[in-house]
């Protein structure tokens, strides 16, 4: 057993590693039945509900979500780079992509807050028991797209804010692991990112983009 | 010779008998396979026994032709169990057109039964026997089910859809209702009875019962008093879409599709008219949603269909 | 208690304190802290079940209220099926186990594993605090919109701790993939592996792709009732029926994390005390599998009239007779492994036997319920509430006891009584029948499920169900007991005291810390067990206790 393995379960560092991505690649499947029941309860709903649902569409910021959506891209562009120079032991740039990524993840943040924000103001945000003041047609099933919105952008974002964490953790800890852990870590958090960048990709054009 | 103890059901409808006929040759199955699996198990249990001196030399742990056998003979007896199932099930499905229609309204925690004459009763429901009775069922508040135990029927009543269940009760006598889906504090308060009777008596009960007027008159009242016949009536400034024979007529509607107008298509556009627009016609009308309950929309419901009544035999078809 | 006993060799022996224990990182020990939850939560579901079994001795309602009686099966169904059930013998078994079966040192992540038991823990402790702040009324389906409009109760406590638990489920079902992917011991191909990890390997698919979905709908839940969107409910919009669909994905596959477990216990016992290899070994390791996964497919078979469209109902009908298929092919193959065996009745294969016979009676109570015309009149009653609980308490508890029973030497480095552990079982399996035979004919009269009072004429069945249960609690406590008794005062097992094949008994009872000295090598089939005149060496624990 090398003293640089976390599990006593393995004997080589490469095989943990394996595991390691492995699991992420399982997790990763665990969550996509996550958002995909939600999505598919969305489906259902827009088949019911078409025109309501696209016209509610109307009222969310075009311009904001592509903006996240770029936003979100480019974290993805920082991710791997800080997986390539992990791999190459070019520490102190793989440090400097993992702050990017971070950086980048709560760019988007900021910007969803702000989106949140005017949707509350508009009196579009059926949650909380804010008031609902919208006066296209159809209220009722307008709320009920309004109510998806809200509940897959916000499990959205609550994946993100878990990323950012384990990273922020990966980050301040970065002294104290050593260089097959630091690498493990950057791989299998790396997989997650991507993985909570592509339930924003499903759901930018699912949410946003309905009949524009 | 039971001493009072129930072993089975009474077979009180007309589709009790056959479903009571899958089930004891289900039942029959069972015992047989099971009993023969006993019988197995034991005799290798005695038989082979730690020290007993049977024989023991052979192949081992696999037989592809026994495990070949057993797969198949388990699928071909599995799937004529399905058909069988299938066949009675999709009896539900099909109604008898001439059947008698009763409008059951669950609510917390009792049925509320309406016949077609306006007579109301509580947790208890007269039919008569040997005519088909649908009972149309809508639910005020949460989901419940309606169950008749010596009919063999159920059928889950959901909020804001109408469900039906139909029989055809054939002996007189009276049988237990159940609500089988739970649904709160005194679930197993929500029950009563099935009052079955013969025809003569049934129309007996029927005159002794108070009743102002049938559920479509009262129906007809109520689309007067919410404003309804202002637009849709013959007469109204407003183009509205006349409703005369609505009821189960195709309609086309402005998105190029055509809907059937059943008791979903009414229901909706009652309550969320905006749904689905008539082709041809401004969506003006406002929303009832909060200003009828379930009860009024089952009396609406009655009066629009009494507008086609001559045509649904035709429209069904 | 005597220092000796206080001091037990392997893995017990390093460090006693409580750190010892709640830090520990050894998959051994983990198995023995879920044991002890589940073990307490077991009890605490059951005390429910007694409670409404005495209620429901006489039709009127005499004994708690409607309410009370109402807050009582809910918790009883949550408990036992998210606290007991789901949990039961993979994280207790299973984590103990796995890694020895296959050869490894732990599982792979040791680490991952003690958290999913913080995580479990935590989830209870909500669950609990809904028991203790005045319980949850919706049943443990949580069916819309009563759960999200009408039930007054703790709900979005117990949902929320139902969703924690689904956390830790993902967590022991991730571990459990990985290390039957990885930790191999070398030459242990996928079909030398011992039927016990198939089914561990399928139960942990079916936890780690299932779960997410019951945590989807409970998310909803939680939002409808506390953020007012309204996803379920008809005046918003919504669509009660839609959480039956997503509740039912997940809770029929959760119906196999539950019995697949189960199923790979008894093929371990069966053949261990046949002295016969498991007949058509590859039948029952790859039927483990399609249950996995036709297991997703029948949801629907819980909505036959619930409103769903009658077709919804054949394909789902359909379906589900295609899923009795893998289950019907291992009840044949277990009953011929008994063939030209040279059996022997201690306490695991009475169980493995009596969870033959009940699993199989559940099972054929299973195709009256496929059937679509007789479900229509049988479901929601007793019918269906006998039907799953033989499955569930009939196969998977009574597993869970054999398989309990089976490597408590292995657990503990002691024995038990084996003369109370066949006077257990046997009372259990009486116990069990009149409980729940009366209910299958209760079912058929018509008597609705989840009824605090009932009509009189029933009540002939209801007196013997509520006598079964006392029964049936007598023989579950007797292991309480005598078990508890081995634990400090057995006797010392030796390494293999059944002369059972299988990786775990190579090594000592208990286990070193990282369970073998040195890696094993494996050469050899699963069940590789001798034919007649090659018997192993077999310890009696008869002689043992007379020493």
């Amino acid at each position: 057993m090398s003293a640089s393995n976390e599990s006593v379960a393995f004997d080589t560092p490469a095989r943990e590693r394996r595991a390691d991505a492995f699991a992420m690649w399982i997790f990763v499947g665990s969550e996509a039945m996550l958002f995909g029941a939600i999505l598919l309860v969305f489906f259902m709903a827009r088949i019911s509900y078409g025109a309501a649902f696209a016209a509610a569409s109307q009222r969310l910021s075009l311009p904001l979500g592509t903006l996240n959506t770029v936003v979100l891209i480019t974290s993805s562009f920082a991710m791997p780079l800080a997986h390539l120079y992990a791999s190459a032991g070019r520490w102190r740039a793989a440090l400097w992509s993992l702050a990017a990524t971070v950086l980048l993840g709560l760019g988007f943040l900021g910007i969803k807050t702000a989106e949140y924000t005017m949707e509350f103001r508009e009196g579009i945000a059926p949650v909380l028991g804010a008031p609902f003041t919208y006066d296209g047609p159809d209220r009722v099933h307008a709320e009920f797209f309004f109510g998806l919105y809200f509940a897959m952008t916000s499990l959205h974002a609550l994946h993100l804010i878990g990323g950012i964490v384990v990273i922020a953790g990966m980050l301040m800890l970065w002294t104290r692991a050593n260089e097959a852990s630091r690498l493990r870590r950057v791989h299998a958090i790396g997989l997650y990112w991507h993985f909570v960048d592509i339930v924003w990709v499903f759901l930018f054009p699912v949410l946003y983009l309905i009949n524009r | 010779m039971n001493f009072g103890i129930p072993f089975t059901p009474p077979e009180a409808s007309s589709i009790a008998g056959s479903i009571d006929t899958l089930f004891y040759t289900l039942l029959a199955f069972a015992i047989a396979l099971g009993a023969f699996l006993a019988g197995l198990v034991v005799f290798y249990a005695v038989k082979y026994r730690a020290g007993s001196k049977a024989d023991r030399t052979g192949e081992r742990g696999r037989s592809l032709p026994l495990e070949l056998t057993w797969t198949v003979a388990s699928i071909l007896i599995a799937f004529v169990i399905f058909g069988w199932g299938v066949v009675l099930f999709l009896h539900r499905e099909h109604p008898p057109l001439d059947a008698l229609e009763i409008a059951g309204l669950g609510k917390q925690w009792m049925w509320e039964f309406r016949h077609p004459g306006g007579q109301r009763e509580i947790n208890e429901l007269h039919i008569p026997v040997g005519k088909a009775v649908i009972v149309s069922l809508a639910s005020q508040d949460v989901i419940h089910s309606f169950f008749v135990p010596a009919f063999r029927v159920k059928q889950d009543v959901v909020p804001g859809r109408t469900t039906h269940v139909w029989f055809i009760a054939e002996e007189p006598g009276r049988f237990h209702l159940f609500c089988t889906q739970y649904c709160g504090t005194q679930h197993s308060e929500m029950g009563g009875w099935v009052t079955a009777m013969p025809p003569e008596a049934y129309a007996a009960w029927l005159g002794n019962q108070d009743h102002a007027e049938t559920l479509a008159a009262d129906g007809e009242r109520l689309f007067r008093a919410l404003g309804c016949s202002g637009c849709h009536g013959n007469s109204s400034k407003v183009r509205a879409p006349d409703l005369a024979g609505i009821f189960g007529r195709p309609v086309p509607l402005n998105n190029r599709q055509t809907v059937i107008a059943d008791e979903r298509y009414l229901r909706d556009s009652i309550l969320n008219p905006k749904k689905e627009i008539a082709a041809g016609y401004e969506p003006v009308m406002p929303s009832f949603d909060g200003l009828v309950d379930e009860g009024e929309m089952q009396m609406l419901l009655a009066y629009l269909k009494s507008l086609s009544a001559p045509a649904t035999g035709e429209a069904n078809q | 208690m005597s220092t000796e006993a206080l001091s037990p060799p392997g893995y017990l022996s390093e460090g006693a304190g409580p750190a010892a224990w709640l830090l520990t990182t050894d998959h051994k020990r983990i198995a023995w802290l879920y044991l002890a939850s589940l073990t307490a939560f077991f009890f605490l579901g059951g005390a429910f079940a007694v409670l409404m079994r005495v209620e429901l001795a006489t039709p009127s309602g005499d004994l708690v209220s409607d309410d009370s009686y109402n807050r009582l099966f809910s918790l009883h169904g949550i408990i036992m099926i998210w606290f007991f059930l789901v949990p039961s013998i993979p994280a207790t078994l299973g984590n103990f186990l796995l890694p020895l079966m296959v050869g490894a040192r732990d599982l792979a992540f040791p680490r991952l594993n003690l958290a999913s038991w913080y995580v479990f823990m935590l989830g209870s402790m909500f669950a609990l605090f809904s028991v203790l702040a005045g319980g949850v009324d919706t049943g443990w389906t949580f069916y819309t919109p009563l759960s999200t409009l009408y039930a007054n109760g703790f709900v979005s406590m117990a949902a929320l701790g139902v969703f924690i638990v689904g956390f830790s489920t993902i967590m022991t079902g991730i571990n459990f993939i990985v290390t039957v992917h990885t930790l191999r011991a070398p030459g242990l191909t996928w079909f030398r592996l011992p039927i016990f990890v198939w089914t561990m390997y399928a139960t942990a698919l079916v936890m780690v792709l299932a779960t997410p979905v019951l945590a989807a709908s409970l998310i909803l839940i939680v939002l409808e009732r506390v953020f007012g969107i309204g996803i379920f409910n008809p005046a918003l919009g919504g669509d009660p029926l839609l959480f039956q669909h997503l509740f039912w994905f997940y809770s029929h596959p959760a119906v196999y994390i539950m019995i697949l477990p189960g199923m790979g216990v008894v093929s371990e016992v069966l053949p261990c005390f046949s002295r016969r290899p498991l007949f058509g070994y590859k039948a029952v390791a790859l039927s483990s599998m399609a249950i996995a996964v036709f297991g997703f497919l029948v949801w629907g078979h819980h909505m036959f009239v619930s409103g769903q469209s009658a077709y919804a109902g054949v394909l789902f009908s359909f379906l589900s007779f295609c899923v009795a298929i893998p289950s019907a092919i291992k009840v044949f193959n277990w009953s011929l492994t008994l063939r030209k065996g040279e059996i022997s009745f201690e306490t695991p294969m009475l169980y493995a036997l009596f969870f033959l016979a009940l699993f199989t009676f559940g099972g054929l109570a299973g195709l009256f319920l496929a059937a679509l015309a007789i479900d229509v009149h049988v479901h929601d009653t007793y019918f269906v509430v006998a039907h799953f609980h033989y499955i569930m308490v009939g196969g998977m508890v009574t597993a869970y006891m054999a398989g309990l029973h089976f490597w408590w030497p292995k657990l503990t480095g002691r024995l038990y009584s084996e003369t109370w552990g066949r006077i257990a079982a046997t009372v259990t399996f009486l116990g069990f029948n009149l409980t729940f035979f009366p209910q299958f004919v209760l079912g058929y009269l018509g008597m609705p499920r989840r009824y605090h009072t009932y009509p009189p004429e029933f009540q002939f069945w209801h007196v013997l169900s509520s006598a079964g249960a006392v029964v049936l609690a007598i023989g579950y406590l007797m292991p309480l007991l005598y078990l508890g008794w081995s634990m400090f005062r057995g006797a010392r097992a030796p390494a293999n005291p059944w002369g059972a094949t299988g990786l775990e008994w190579q090594t000592a009872s208990p286990p070193p810390p990282h369970n073998f000295e040195t890696t094993p090598k494996v050469s050899r089939p699963a069940y590789d067990y001798p034919m007649k005149g090659l018997r192993h060496e077999k310890f009696s624990p008869h002689k043992e206790e007379a020493r």
